[in-house]
Formats: structure tokens, sequence, C-alpha cells
């Protein structure tokens, strides 16, 4: 561990924690565009996240303490998410602590948190929303393993830096297997992340919401937590997308300049990926609750076909 | 005095305990305030004396107990020492609990229960010692026979009865098997000592024969598909105490009777044996994991859970086989650690939770999910210590489920390395399917969870519901704790496994692990993979605290109270709460396959209508039923035999007399 190594950790999760709402905020003003709409301000999470920490918390008569350690847990959960992810530089302190596998886990343990929290007040939606999140993560937690997986076999690794690292070195080749695992990634991505098609960022709509029925009975800070989480996880997923499938513009020289220099890079990836993401909602619809699990299921499948391609063909 | 002397004067203090019940026979309070924590004394004495020896040279005894001539032979080496350990840390904990749980003696007089209870430990710890066939036998008959009274001890419910039936007959189908195994394994020499065995060298085909015999014996056991039908049935029929003692400390010793026969006993091994436990194992927790997620009893749902963590098992000895067969022992060792880590930890996490659902049992008189709920707030250390189970059982970081699922799902990234280009294809795929387990794993215990102890109750009697006395906190906060720790220091619990794989393969991941230091887990090098629970602990903690007290220095901390919101509803009451059978309800839909299904679904003009689903085993109709048809049907013919009347059965044996004279004659 080296200092700069420190140094590019810290600044890793502080620019995670920073830049998350603000790729919200481009992902929304892009999909308003591409819907003939007018666009909110870039900056409109960051107002709703002050604006909601300011407010006092209604808490249900019913809850129990794990409901108001929810928030803070599944915050805590996706900044070290954002920690061991390698945004900026592959040398992070924090990345022996968790691997792939490790990562898996921590997003079952912030989505096992939130479940619960949900089940807690007991009203009818929160359950609804407990079971439903969990059926998305039951089907997507296993795609997302043999996605990375995928990644471990070509590079004899399951540490997410040095996955990336090997990547980065390799003379430009197309691995089939990572294409089909890209596939997979990106249809998990969207389901993990409560996107069209699986579920709907911007509906109170009961009947079909499953991430904003979980998290219906929380106001104030705690939902301030809970929305400045789900976009560090978007952060999150969207860095882990990019270092496995196009990973050039990370820093491996130790230096601070080599560090400062793969923030642009990474801002640049960050927007590309904000607007198609915003694409992808646009032009999906958003399907029955009852065709969620095929649609997983389909992206558990390829991503098993993925590792199986690498098993076959050697790549 | 020797270690093996030692562990057989705690063996003894159990038997003089479990005596000592007979002699205060309904004298309730002295056996659970005075017997039952001092067999948890001998349980911590236990796991102290089975820790030194698994550091020390295997020791062996002669007993003089038996037939004459035929005296038990022991022996206490690395393998029966790690699993003495797990018998006596797992087994404070519960007979803790178990003080505090039995007050009414469940059916039976709690100093008989007091003596099964005792002689079932006893003879568990027995079973690992036994160093020939004939002392092994009779000590895993014992233990049959002792944990049949025990979960019959409510006997005079006929359910209960019916269950201990089952698990007594497919004991027994089991126990013959393991005979037969035994038989084999002699080769014909008539010296049935371990060291015998060990001495022989068997043809393929015979070791094969032995090897397929013992896993069919200790299969049955264990609960693999398709000899676990029983498990379902004893574990909710048994008292509470007595399920976490099956479930987490008896199903490993039919682990450890697969270990001894299939690595210590028989010398050489093939590489289909690995391949058959494999797929065996993951079609079992599949299996297991699917039909605990629809089930609406807690025990049961439980019960089936702990099918699935056998399939676990036997998928981490299918790997450290196939390793095996292949000369891989570095890799051998890394998947029998992974399969030894889970053997402790399951034993900690499914006791925690048997013995949590005792405490709902004790405080609320229900075991059905429909009808708890909200318990949180009334029994707030047995909710908040069952979470830690629960975490623990579906495999979250960082808990001990997690580790073993780490360093299962690393062995299956290796291999790709073996030589047989079919089985490098294949087997690495099938880590897909141990994901898919352990991510269902969660939603069942999100189901467990959350029905139980949180929402609000759903029976107007459960506002009534007392908290856990203090003997039985005690005992959940002992496994509770174990379940943390086996968590957050992998490190030295693999230098303990690292002994035990030394003796079955000649090889350990544990000088590995311990060259990179004891913050990191890492059993091949850093660079490929690691993982360090403490300090992701510590960072999601510093995380945690962090935007807590910034959150409250930045802004405020103020909280109001007021009803639930949920979108405006004016009318909530507890019944429009998701159900068991609402949560299972996604998963009933996409399995649909694996079990059979009945609905009634009301029609719209009833006035009171209802609703009905009952989830079966396929199993039954598949092979028990035609089975038990089968039977009864050839003891009808039988039967036409029996008529009832002297002069039929004189001329029976006259007839035969006649035959064997004319076959003598020829």
């Amino acid at each position: 561990m080296t200092l700069i190594g420190l140094f590019a950790q810290l600044l890793a999760i502080v620019l995670a924690l920073a830049l998350a709402p603000l790729l919200t905020g481009w992902i929304n003003q892009w999909r308003a565009w591409l819907q003939n709409r007018r666009a909110p301000s870039l900056l409109q999470p960051y107002h709703v996240l002050h604006k909601l920490f300011n407010k006092e918390s209604v808490v249900a008569e019913t809850a129990s303490p794990l409901f108001r350690v929810a928030p803070y847990v599944m915050f805590g959960c996706m900044a070290l998410a954002c920690g061991i992810a390698p945004t900026l530089s592959t040398d992070l302190p924090l990345a022996p602590a968790a691997d792939a596998i490790a990562l898996v886990g921590l997003f079952a343990l912030a989505r096992m948190f939130i479940s619960l929290a949900a089940m807690d007040i007991g009203t009818a939606f929160g359950t609804l929303g407990a079971r439903r999140e969990m059926l998305v993560g039951f089907l997507a937690e296993p795609a997302l393993l043999m996605v990375l997986f995928s990644a471990s076999l070509i590079t004899q690794s399951t540490s997410l830096a040095k996955i990336v690292e090997t990547l980065a070195h390799q003379p430009f080749a197309i691995y089939p297997s990572l294409a089909v695992a890209g596939v997979a990634f990106t249809m998990v991505s969207l389901a993990e992340n409560a996107r069209v098609p699986v579920d709907n960022p911007a509906t109170h709509l009961e009947l079909t919401m499953i991430h904003e029925a979980l998290i219906l009975e929380y106001s104030g800070r705690h939902l301030a937590l809970v929305e400045w989480a789900a976009s560090l996880k978007l952060f999150a997923y969207s860095c882990i997308g990019l270092a496995l499938f196009v990973p050039w513009g990370i820093a491996e020289a130790d230096t601070p300049l080599a560090i400062l220099f793969a923030i642009p890079a990474l801002v640049a990836k960050l927007a590309v990926g904000g607007v198609a993401l915003a694409l992808i909602e646009t032009i999906n619809a958003k399907m029955r609750l009852f065709r969620v699990p095929e649609f997983l299921a389909t992206a558990f499948l390829l991503a098993v076909i993925a590792l199986l391609v690498h098993v076959l063909l050697g790549a | 005095m020797l270690l093996l002397d030692w562990i057989l004067i705690v063996i003894a203090g159990w038997l003089a305990l479990g005596l000592a019940g007979i002699a205060a026979l309904r004298k309730t309070a002295f056996v659970a305030r005075t017997l039952f924590p001092a067999g948890a004394a001998l349980g911590l004495a236990l796991a102290g004396f089975a820790l030194a020896a698994l550091f020390d040279t295997p020791q062996t005894a002669v007993l003089a107990l038996g037939l004459p001539d035929l005296p038990f032979h022991l022996r206490l080496d690395g393998l029966s020492a790690f699993f003495l350990l797990v018998i006596g840390a797992t087994g404070v904990g519960i007979s803790i609990f178990a003080a505090g749980y039995f007050r009414q003696g469940e059916g039976t007089p709690p100093g008989l229960l007091c003596l099964e209870y005792h002689i079932f430990l006893a003879s568990m710890a027995m079973v690992v010692l036994a160093d020939d066939a004939y002392a092994f036998m009779v000590m895993w008959e014992t233990m049959a026979l002792s944990s049949f009274f025990l979960v019959t001890a409510n006997h005079r419910v006929p359910a209960i009865r019916a269950a201990g039936f089952l698990y007594l007959l497919v004991a027994h189908v089991g126990a013959i098997a393991i005979l037969l195994c035994f038989g084999v394994l002699q080769a014909n020499t008539g010296d049935y000592t371990f060291v015998n065995m060990r001495a022989q060298s068997l043809p393929p085909l015979w070791a094969s024969v032995a090897f397929l015999l013992a896993t069919l014996g200790f299969g049955a056991k264990a609960g693999i598909l398709p000899l676990h039908v029983w498990l379902p049935e004893a574990h909710p029929a048994a008292p509470s105490p007595v399920s976490a003692l099956m479930s987490g400390v008896m199903l490993k010793t039919a682990i450890y009777g697969l270990l001894r026969v299939g690595f210590d006993l028989l010398g050489a091994q093939q590489w289909w044996w690995g391949v058959l436990l494999l797929a065996l194992g993951l079609a079992t927790a599949l299996y297991g994991v699917v039909l605990s997620a629809v089930q609406t009893d807690m025990k049961r749902l439980l019960a089936y859970s702990s099918i699935e963590n056998i399939g676990l098992l036997f998928v981490g000895l299918g790997l450290g086989v196939l390793f095996n067969a292949y000369g891989m022992t570095a890799l051998s060792a890394l998947a029998l650690t992974a399969a030894l880590y889970h053997v402790i930890g399951h034993a900690f996490f499914k006791s925690l939770l048997f013995l949590a659902t005792g405490s709902v049992l004790h405080a609320t008189g229900e075991r059905s999910l429909g009808k708890l709920g909200g318990l949180m707030r009334r029994m707030p250390w047995v909710a908040w210590l069952a979470l830690v189970g629960v975490f623990a059982s579906s495999g979250l970081p960082p808990f001990s489920g997690f580790v073993s699922e780490w360093l299962l799902l690393q062995s299956f990234l290796f291999t790709t390395g073996l030589p047989d280009s079919f089985l490098n294809m294949l087997v690495p795929v099938l880590a897909a399917g141990i994901a898919l387990v352990a991510a269902l794993a969660g939603y069942t215990m999100v189901k467990f969870f959350g029905v139980i102890f949180l929402g609000q109750p759903r029976e107007p009697k459960l506002a009534e519901a007392h908290a856990a006395s203090p003997l039985e906190r005690a005992g959940l906060v002992w496994l509770g704790a174990g379940c943390v720790l086996l968590g957050l220091f992998p490190v030295p619990v693999i230098g303990v496994i690292d002994r035990v794989t030394q003796l079955l393969v000649g090889g350990g991941i544990g000088a590995t692990v311990r060259a990179n230091g004891w913050l990191l887990l890492s059993p091949s090098s850093i660079d490929r993979a690691s993982y360090s629970p403490l300090v992701f602990l510590v960072v999601v903690s510093l995380a945690v605290l962090l935007a807590t007290a910034l959150v409250h220095k930045l802004y405020h901390g103020r909280v109001r109270r007021a009803p639930p919101w949920d979108c405006g509803y004016p009318a909530q009451t507890a019944r429009m709460q998701d159900t068991a059978e609402g949560f299972g309800q996604p998963i009933r839909q996409i399995f649909e396959p694996m079990f059979r299904m009945r609905r009634e679904l009301p029609s719209p003009f009833e006035a009171k209508p209802v609703y009905r689903v009952t989830i079966e085993d396929h199993f039954w109709h598949w092979l028990y039923l035609p089975l038990a048809r089968l039977t009864e049907r050839i003891a009808r013919g039988v039967g036409r035999l029996q008529r009832g009347r002297i002069a039929i059965y004189l001329l029976y044996s006259f007839v035969t007399l006649i035959v064997l004279l004319l076959v003598a004659k020829s």
C-alpha cells in the first residue's frame, strides 16, 4: 500500500459520492430530452437530497430499529462497493479486502437489509416490494456472478483490480465470452438498478413498482440516504461495467498525474454510458411483472453461455 | 493422561448426567437448572480437548466393552477431533438453551428426556471416535435410537409418531448400506478394524461398490436426494433443541462417515465418484432450497434448508474427490476446506435458527408462518440473534456462511485445470447452480425472518408473546457469536481445518493462507483472490457511522412517529400483509415442475372464500408410495399362506420335509 494508493482510494470514494447524483441527473436529463420533455436541471438530484435531508423523518409507529438502520447500512455497502470497483486506478488498498464474489455478496447484503426493512412496517406494499425485490435479486445475483466469473477465468483472478489490469494490458482482442457476458451484464444492471424495462424509477403506480414499493415508508433523511445509495449503486454498476468491458483509461501507473488523467476518461465514459441507458429506457416499454423472471433467466443463461463459451473456446 | 482419556471422561460424564436425570425423573427444575448446564460445561471441555487433539498425534485405545473377544477400538485423529470440536462447541449452545427450554418436559418426563439427550450427545461423540466397524455400528445405531426417542418425545400426537417411524425406517435402510459397505471394505479378511480396512487395497470394482454403499448409507442420514424425506417430517416433530442437535450436528456425522470411508479407508479414488457426489449434491441443494422457499411451517422451512446445505457439502466433497483423483492435492484440500468450513458454519447457524424457532414456538404456541409476525418487538433478543443466523445462512459477508461459499466458488474456478477435457468444460459451469442456490437461500431467509419477526402480528394472541428466558438467550448468544467469529476470522479456522485436510489428502492450504497474513484470506495468491471480512466490516461500519454522524451534525436528528403511510390507504390490517404463501408465490410459479401442487381456488360468488394451496414432495409419489404399495402387495401375497389353521401349517412342514428329503437324496 502506497500513499498514492491511499490517496487514489479516498479520491475514488469521494468522487463516487459526489458524482453519483450527477450521473442520475444526467440520465434523467437525457431521458427527458429523448422523450420530448423539458428536462430538469442537471443538479436536480442534489436539490432533492438537500431538501430531503432538511425535512424531518416520519417513521411509522410500528417500525423497529431495523427500519431506521437499513438506509445507513445500504449507504455504507454502496460506499464500499464504489471503493472496490476500479474507477480511477487499479492500485486500491481496499481491493484485496473484497473481490468480485464479495462484491456480489455486498450487493446482496444491501438488498437483504432494505427488503427486511420494507417488511418491518407490515404494510401491503412493503411486503409486496420486498418479495419482488428478492425475486429480481435471486435471478440477477447468480447472473452477475457468472459474468464476473467469465472475466475471472480469462484473467485467472477474482480480484476486480487484477481483472481490469489484465484486460487493459492485453492487446486489443474481442473475447467472444466477454461479448456475451456484456449483454448479460447490461440486462442485470437494468434489473438491479430498477430501470425500464424491469422497473420504472419514475413511477408510483402501486401495482407495477418494485424499488419504489420497498422505500414507500421512508421519508426525510432516511429517504435521502436510500436515494443516494441507489445512485451510488448505479454508479458502481456503471463503473464495473466500464472497467470490465472498456477498461482503457484507468490509471495503472502510480503517479498522481495518471490518476488525475483518469478522471476525465471516467467522466467521458460515464457520460456516454448514461446516454445509452437513457436511450434503452426510452425505446423499451416496461414489462409486465410476470415477464421479469423470463428476462432475468435469459440474462442468467446468457451469462452461463458466456462461461461455457470461454471454457469451450478458451477465449 | 492422554487427551483421548479426557475425552472419554467427558463422554462418561454425559452418560452420568443422563442417569442422574433418571434418578430425578420428574424434578423439572433440577434437571433443567443443574443437569443441562452441566452438560453444556462438559461440551465446552470436549471442544477444548478436541482442539488440543487436532494439533497432537493420533491416539488409540481399546475399550473392554462389547462382546467377548470383540472389544471397541477407539482412535482420535485429526478428522475425529475436528468433528468432536463441532459436536462440543455446538452442543454448548444447545445445552444452555435446552436448560431454559424444557419446562414442561414436552410429553416425556424431563429426567427421561435428559437421559436420551445426553446419550444422543455421547453416541455422536463415540461414532467419530470408533475405530472398528463393530463399535461404529453400535454407536451409529445408539445415535439413531436415542434421536428417535427424542423426536417422538411428544408421542401422544399421531403425526409425531408417524414422523418418528419414517425417520427410523430411513435410518435403518442407511445403516444396512453402511454395514454392507464395511463388509466389502474388510475384503474377506474377517477383521473389521479400520486399521485392517486401511491396509487392504480393493480392486476398482469393489472399491466402487463400497463407495456407492457408503454414499447410500451416509446419504440417507444426511438427507441426500431421494432419501431426504425424513428430514422435513422429523425436524418439525422434535422439540427444538433436538431439531437443532439433529440438523446442526447429527447430519455432520454422516459427512464424517463419508470422509472416513471415502478418503481414509478406501485408498485410491476414482474420478467419477467425485462427479457422482457433485451431481447428487447440486440436485439436492437446488431441490432443498426451492422446496424450502415454498414452505409455510417454519421448522419445515429450516429442514429443507438443511437439505440444501447438505447438498452444498456434498458438492464440496465431490470437488475434493475429483481433484484428489487427478492428484491435484492442493486444490482438493481447498475444496475440502470449503466443505469442512461449511460443516462448522452450518452447525452454528442452523442450530441458532432452530433454537430461535423454539423460542418463538414457546412464546406463541405457533409453528405456522401464517399465524406469526411482528415478534421483533416482543422478543428482540431472539430476533436480532436470529438475524445473525439468517445472514450467515444466506451466505452474506461478513458472516460465516460467506466464507465457505467463497472458498467453494474459488475451487470451482480452478476446475478448468482438470486434465480431462470433458470435465474441465462442464464442471465450471456447475458453479452457476451453486450461485443460484445461494441466491435462493437469501430469498428463503428473507421470507423466514420477515414473516416471523417483522411486520404486524397476524394473530391477536401474539401481543402476549413473552420474551425468551435468560438461559435461552445465553444459548442463542453463544451460537450467534460463533456465526460472527467464524465469519470474521477465517484464517485461524482454516489453520485448524488444515490439520484435517493434511490427514485426508496429504495437503492443505493452511500454510499459504498463513503466509498471506491473518487479515487477508487468500487460498493461493493475493493476485488471484483475496477476501478480508474484518476490513469489509470495518469499512462498512465506518461508512455507516460517518454517515450517521454527518447527517445528524449537518442537518438534524428529528424523528416523528406516525401511522404507516402505505400510499394513504386508510384501512390497514395485519391481514393485508404478504403471507408465507404469498411470499413463496413467485417461486411456486417459476419452479412449478419441481413439486406437486394442489390449489383450491374460491369461486367469485362464495360468501366466505377459501384459498388453499398444498405443496407435496414429488418423491413421495415417484418413489415412496409405489414402494409402499409394492410392499403391501407382496405382504398380502405372503399373507395368503397364513390360514390360521394348525392343519395347514402342519401340511407346509410336511411338504417342506418331503422336498428337502428329495433334494438331499438327489
